[in-house]
């Protein structure tokens, strides 16, 4: 996965109103004005912060000049949560092979001083 | 959003950091000899079906280490970083690399606390620390608003438990 996607995956996502943009298209299409109505902004704010997320081909708007409803495309979210997750699972696994490490060094340890 | 995943707990501190706390039943000095010993780093460090050996692990301000693991069909991957603070037996600053992903550095700060002879070890993962990245986000960008943290903790979950 190129870092590049993710930079500009991370820093549109870096944004509170985005992000609440994004989860509410995670219930289906809407228009901006729609998707302007539980912010105090003006339409072109947030047209402002949908072309921000476009460009990070985080959401698609369609073709109907009037209205182009918004949608969201998962490509580039999957791609930040999987490499996020992947990291994530790397360290759980060593902290769950640290752990048995640790028990069975102190047995031994422990099992040495009885003997 | 605080998310048990097995043993390990997993909450994020900001919008570019991660923080992950597993409690491990061992005294504190023990969890950092372990942790710090390249002859064990083989014995728990990464997913359990890779062999890992140490190309390097130079433990000093400065100094780099180098981790190559071994796939099953003999495929081969490293990861590199630099040290960038030591203070035993409590606190590791370094870097994390993957050699196939250059230039995307994470900088992890490792801690451990000892509490009646358990130990809780921490490790907050800053992501994109490339000074040039971090000056293109933070100009411009609303940055670090707390209350919103867990809509993207949320968001993502659910992308990964949607399995998309």
């Amino acid at each position: 996965m190129p870092a590049t996607h993710l930079d500009t995956t991370f820093a549109a996502l870096a944004d509170p109103t985005r992000r609440a943009i994004l989860a509410r298209l995670t219930g289906g299409e809407a228009t901006v004005k729609e998707l302007a109505e539980p912010f105090a902004m003006t339409l072109p704010a947030v047209s402002k912060h949908l072309k921000v997320l476009e460009h990070a081909g985080l959401i698609a708007r369609g073709r109907d000049a009037q209205w182009r409803p918004c949608r969201l495309e998962v490509g580039p979210l999957k791609e930040a949560a999987e490499w996020i997750g992947g990291y994530r699972k790397f360290w759980e696994e060593s902290f769950e092979r640290l752990d048995e490490y640790l028990q069975a060094l102190q047995k031994t340890m422990h099992d040495g001083k009885n003997s | 959003m605080t998310a048990q995943i097995s043993k390990t707990t997993l909450t994020l501190p900001s919008d570019r950091e991660i923080m992950m706390t597993r409690v491990f039943d061992a005294p504190l000095e023990l969890v950092f000899r372990v942790v710090t010993d390249p002859e064990l780093i083989p014995r728990w460090w990464g997913p359990r079906y890779l062999t890992t050996r140490v190309d390097r692990m130079d433990l000093r301000v400065g100094g780099t280490w180098r981790f190559i693991q071994t796939a099953p069909d003999g495929s081969e991957f490293a990861f590199r970083g630099e040290y960038r603070e030591i203070t035993p037996p409590s606190r590791i600053v370094q870097t994390f690399e993957f050699e196939l992903m250059p230039g995307h550095v994470v900088q992890e700060t490792m801690t451990l606390e000892e509490t009646d002879g358990v130990t809780s070890l921490t490790v907050v993962s800053l992501f994109d620390s490339n000074e040039d990245r971090d000056g293109m986000l933070n100009s411009g960008m609303e940055f670090g608003a707390v209350e919103t943290h867990d809509r993207l903790a949320e968001l993502l979950a659910s992308l990964q438990s949607s399995g998309v």
